[in-house]
């Protein structure tokens, strides 16, 4: 083996990257991946096709517990489909989604058009701040925000009543489903911006400084400037982040989980609460996982867009 | 000067929203209980008490929580790596027919949208007589964090120069020793980096450990357990805030670990001339 090697490297010109090591292929390289398609048959592929089967099966608890589940077409998708709730938290989702990202890309680029024009200590500090913000676990996110906004003793309703909002003493932001809402929708932007403002931070650095010159000495205003160079450079890492932040804010789970459960009432039921709600609750796992794989088929339509603007930045740079 | 001004204000506020959080966190976690309570809340840390952590630290099954969370998370990101390291390898060095594919797949396998397969995975899990065991939460986490492994790896793989191995082979290093003795050293500080960001994934992970473990309540991990923190210290919010910054802790730790050695690992000054 190492003699054919040695005799590659010879015949081949000093670093040319990626190397063509050898030319018969062997069976090494299929046993060094193996383990990983394994893993990934075994953990990934079979639970998905699973969830497939169990969506086209009437599976409820007896079915969990006899093990006798006996198909039944598209009944569970049918049922789903034409349920007015399941529209219902369609919507929300579409809302929540829709919410949650605008405000995470509108304040993420005036974070990073921020960072751009600060002095090098002043914006050392604000990176900081955002990375302990990344680095916070969500769960740890989670509980703080409850401790923020508690009724009695929380310091959001004392700084709103010391503002003048009388209406705000001893206020239960978690019995209001609006309320619960715009919780969830605070802090899941908290959480996010510091990842999407540091990137397109790290992307505007790029731009090289002469196209802002020209601008600036043709007179155009920051805003003039912001829409004619700096979002058309970035266009395509604008779109990879939004695809991404549309992702995760679809499949959040565990902050409105451990928050609200979905509630109060179905306020902040979104598509992956709902289809644990139905499977938990209601041992009905045969609509959960026909709406979780509803759920997959949305995310599929903003992971292709995704992918899509991957290759886009791929080809500009 | 108007604009200085502006953008100073700007960075405050930024800063103080980003901070606040985690600050009140801290603090409340070392206030005496009467502050707390005070109808009016104190921004300074005036006077301080460990009592809070003590709480926690007490609270039944903290411990085994703890040692849950290390082991689960530990074992999936040493799995994880191995298994990583071996098809990142072959990526990043050798020429195969379906490695293109193989890139792609383990590039989907990242983007799994792992909470809609919470069901099958719970079902699976009672089929095989797993649920309620630390093993399957192990192996959920491997997978979790495996894709992610691969890819970083080969990164790390590829930015080390092929030349160097080369060199090795030539003096009349085997291809295992050559791994060993030139290409793992400098690897050593991508591992680690790919490892702590695996094990940070692993230790914040709820959906699955709610799920899985239901009856066995001493096989929790420890975001469960903070999630449920009003059975636990009902209104007690210094012993729930002490909770949940001892949560935090060691996830600090590590980014704090990566800032410094991340940076070092690079290999720029290694081939010269």
């Amino acid at each position: 083996m190492t003699t054919t090697l040695t005799r590659a490297v010879e015949r081949r010109p000093p670093s040319t990257p990626p190397p063509p090591r050898r030319r018969r292929t062997s069976w090494w390289p299929y046993l060094l991946i193996a383990p990983t398609v394994l893993a990934t048959g075994f953990l990934l592929l079979y639970p998905l096709v699973r969830n497939v089967i169990i969506s086209l099966q009437e599976f409820g608890l007896p079915q969990l517990v006899r093990g006798d589940a006996r198909f039944v077409g598209l009944a569970n998708y049918t049922r789903v489909l034409t349920d007015p709730e399941f529209w219902a938290v369609v919507r929300r989702t579409l809302v929540f989604t829709a919410v949650n990202v605008v405000l995470i890309m509108v304040l993420s680029t005036l974070v990073a058009l921020l960072l751009v024009r600060l002095g090098k200590w002043t914006r050392l500090l604000v990176m900081s701040g955002l990375v302990l913000v990344w680095a916070t676990p969500v769960i740890a996110a989670t509980t703080v925000f409850q401790w923020l906004f508690q009724s009695r003793l929380g310091v959001v309703n004392w700084a709103l009543v010391r503002l003048g909002f009388e209406g705000y003493r001893d206020y239960t932001w978690f019995a209001d489903g609006p309320a619960t809402f715009a919780i969830l929708v605070a802090l899941i932007v908290w959480q996010s911006v510091p990842f999407a403002a540091l990137s397109l931070y790290a992307a505007m650095v790029t731009i090289p400084s002469e196209l802002y010159e020209a601008a600036r000495m043709d007179g155009a205003g920051a805003w003039r400037v912001f829409a004619s160079i700096t979002f058309p450079v970035l266009r395509a890492m604008f779109g990879l982040i939004t695809c991404l932040e549309v992702i995760w804010v679809v499949k959040a789970f565990v902050q409105i989980w451990v928050i609200s459960q979905g509630g109060p009432g179905q306020a902040t039921t979104t598509l992956p609460v709902y289809a644990f709600q139905v499977a938990q609750s209601l041992q009905r796992y045969d609509l959960g996982a026909a709406v979780s794989m509803l759920m997959v088929l949305l995310l599929v339509l903003a992971l292709l867009a995704y992918f899509r603007q991957m290759y886009r930045q791929e080809e500009v740079s | 000067m108007t604009g200085r001004v502006l953008r100073a204000v700007a960075a405050v506020v930024v800063f103080v929203v980003s901070v606040f959080p985690v600050y009140w966190m801290v603090l409340t976690a070392f206030k005496p209980t009467r502050d707390i309570q005070a109808a009016t809340p104190t921004f300074l840390p005036l006077s301080l008490t460990f009592e809070h952590f003590g709480t926690a630290v007490s609270a039944q099954g903290f411990w085994s929580f703890w040692r849950n969370s290390i082991l689960v998370a530990g074992g999936a990101v040493l799995l994880s790596l191995v298994v990583a390291l071996l098809a990142a390898f072959a990526v990043a060095r050798l020429r195969w027919k379906g490695r293109r594919g193989f890139i792609l797949m383990v590039f989907v396998a990242q983007m799994t949208p792992w909470e809609a397969l919470l069901i099958p995975i719970y079902v699976i899990a009672r089929d095989t007589g797993m649920l309620d065991t630390l093993w399957m939460l192990t192996l959920v986490y491997f997978m979790i964090t495996l894709p992610f492994t691969v890819v970083t790896l080969r990164g790390f793989l590829a930015a080390i120069p092929v030349d160097l191995e080369e060199a090795a082979l030539v003096d009349g290093c085997s291809r295992a020793q050559a791994f060993r003795r030139v290409v793992f050293p400098l690897l050593a500080p991508g591992l680690l980096a790919t490892s702590l960001f695996g094990f940070i994934t692993a230790w914040n992970e709820f959906a699955f450990a709610n799920v899985l473990i239901i009856k066995d309540q001493d096989d929790r991990t420890l975001p469960v357990w903070l999630s449920s923190f009003s059975n636990t210290f009902g209104t007690d919010w210094g012993a729930t805030m002490a909770a949940s910054t001892l949560f935090m802790l060691p996830v600090l730790l590590v980014f704090l670990v990566l800032q410094g050695r991340v940076t070092t690992g690079i290999v720029g000054g290694a081939v010269k001339g």
